[in-house]
């Protein structure tokens, strides 16, 4: 490198840096965020969790009915990831170049996964809310479709990753499509693609607190309870079997990952 | 040469398949999976759910809201400053959040920091991202009041964990070379960073930082709506939930969804250029 070229690359940093720093002063102005302000609540809000969302021997009582929501979300993020992957499994064998049928449902398997991912789970839940009501299906739904839209992209690039040549192989043999996707394209991204599912499984307990506050269901529906009764030793509680089941996931999920890939 | 040995089956057939482990690791994790979805139906909590006119009328609900898209409740350019409010929450929690991660990274990097540092920041940032988002936001809104400074603190809290993981692992990928031919030349740990470490892995940050921003906006999104904390997440909340008005929602959610594809365009172009090789 040229003495000419580093000073452009310094030029170039200091004029991205720049950028960055007023594009911050510019959104801290529109979105009223103040700094310091920000900055002093931390401490206060770390001395008023500590002091507040301590468990007690009430919320302890509390424990059977939130341990029975936390399962049922448990099992509406499995459920809605389990069978998202299923049908991701063939927008995915549609949509990826080394698989696909033709190139009509290539389009349209990319258009679902597209529209299905960028809409932001809150307005599938806010949608799907309107008609479904107030029960599990609504939030097993809103996570569904946001996991649909995931899973296809991330499917579709562990089946390009596999390459033409072994699908080129078999049809020498004269496989037919069938045989050439479960012979040589499945096997081959199965460990990638049930990392993924893992991952999303993760992902969706934590959205479905979201859901579950927006939509009235599971866990999120317990906590917005107790938060808006003000019980925030209950509140803590929640939080706190919220993260020890993430945690328990995170780990199971981190255990078969290290044997799989 | 030694005749191989063919393992056969019970009948004389060739065994094709080898069982070792990995096999039956993914095996019997489907099942698990199929059998625990199976089971969670029965779990379902079905108060008033009529599927049949409910699925019609989601339908009926999705066609108004996509193909008569319609503002009531507010103007053109206040939908548009609502976005840019959006974009300005996300833009400040990634950005800060960024910088914060970047030191903490420092310290949970094998390669940088100490043993014991590693650990205490990596079990320390594992229980922060525990903690959903939404969750994180309304504590702090009962700490800091309602408002921008909520929001953004929780959201923050979640891309210094996601970042820090990012980046350590990033600065863990530096050739060992490198590091050690500056400490050859007697470079100080501050030194070995600016000069050694972050020439090789400032591409790889930024487009973290840029995938990072993209989840952010969605979160924004979310934490408007389940948070009050502005922006068109709240705008969302508000047509769907208190105006009924499901033009007004298919209008917002195309918002949502054109800038959500526009950085997302960016972002695989991002991955693209800078790292083909790995992209997940």
């Amino acid at each position: 490198m040229n003495e000419k070229a580093m000073r452009k690359n310094r030029w170039q940093s200091v004029i991205f840096l720049l950028i960055i720093i007023v594009l911050t002063y510019w959104s801290s102005f529109i979105t009223q965020f103040n700094f310091w302000d920000g900055l002093v609540t931390i401490p206060e809000a770390t001395g008023w969790m500590l002091s507040n969302l301590s468990i007690t021997q009430d919320s302890l009582e509390r424990l059977p009915k939130i341990m029975e929501t936390l399962v049922e979300t448990i099992f509406m993020s499995i459920a809605a990831t389990t069978l998202a992957a299923a049908v991701s499994l063939f927008l995915g064998l549609f949509g990826s170049n080394t698989t696909k049928v033709n190139s009509f449902l290539s389009v349209f398997a990319r258009f679902v996964a597209s529209v299905s991912r960028n809409i932001p789970v809150v307005a599938w839940s806010l949608i799907l809310l309107i008609s479904f009501g107030q029960n599990s299906v609504t939030g097993f739904l809103a996570l569904f479709v946001g996991t649909v839209g995931f899973l296809t992209r991330a499917f579709m690039e562990s089946m390009d990753e596999v390459g033409q040549s072994s699908v080129e192989a078999l049809t020498a043999t004269g496989a037919t499509y069938f045989q050439i996707v479960s012979k040589a394209v499945i096997p081959q991204c199965l460990p990638q693609m049930l990392s993924w599912i893992l991952f999303m499984i993760e992902t969706n307990i934590r959205s479905a607190t979201l859901v579950g506050i927006l939509t009235g269901t599971g866990i999120g529906y317990t906590f917005d309870m107790y938060y808006k009764t003000l019980n925030y030793n209950a509140v803590g509680l929640v939080t706190l079997c919220i993260v020890i089941a993430v945690i328990l996931v995170d780990l199971i999920s981190n255990y078969i990952r290290k044997v799989i890939l | 040469m030694e005749a191989v040995q063919i393992r056969r089956k019970k009948d004389g057939r060739i065994n094709i398949k080898v069982g070792n482990k990995v096999d039956q690791v993914v095996t019997w994790t489907l099942i698990i999976l199929s059998i625990l979805t199976i089971v969670a139906f029965a779990f379902f909590n079905y108060a008033g759910l009529e599927i049949k006119s409910a699925m019609t009328e989601t339908a009926y609900n999705l066609k108004v809201m996509f193909l008569q898209p319609a503002i009531s409740h507010f103007s053109m350019e206040e939908a548009i400053y609502q976005m840019v409010i959006t974009l300005g929450l996300a833009f400040l929690a990634t950005v800060i959040g960024a910088v914060i991660a970047f030191f903490l990274s420092l310290m949970a990097a094998a390669n940088l920091s100490n043993k014991w540092t590693v650990r205490i920041v990596r079990v320390f940032v594992a229980i922060i991202r525990a903690v959903p988002t939404v969750l994180w936001v309304l504590i702090f809104a009962i700490a800091a009041g309602l408002g921008s400074e909520a929001a953004i603190l929780g959201m923050l809290f979640h891309s210094v964990a996601y970042l820090v993981k990012a980046f350590s692992e990033a600065f863990e990928e530096v050739d060992k070379g490198i590091i050690e031919a500056l400490q050859a030349t007697g470079a100080n740990w501050w030194h070995i960073v600016t000069r050694g470490v972050m020439p090789s892995t400032f591409t790889y940050l930024l487009s973290w930082v840029f995938l990072r921003f993209e989840i952010n906006f969605g979160v924004a999104v979310a934490m408007g709506a389940a948070a009050g904390a502005g922006g068109i997440g709240f705008e969302l909340f508000m047509a769907s939930g208190f105006y009924f008005d499901l033009k007004e929602v298919g209008f917002i959610t195309y918002g949502i969804l054109i800038i959500a594809i526009v950085l997302e365009v960016i972002s695989t172009r991002l991955k693209k250029r800078y790292f083909p090789a790995n992209s997940n």
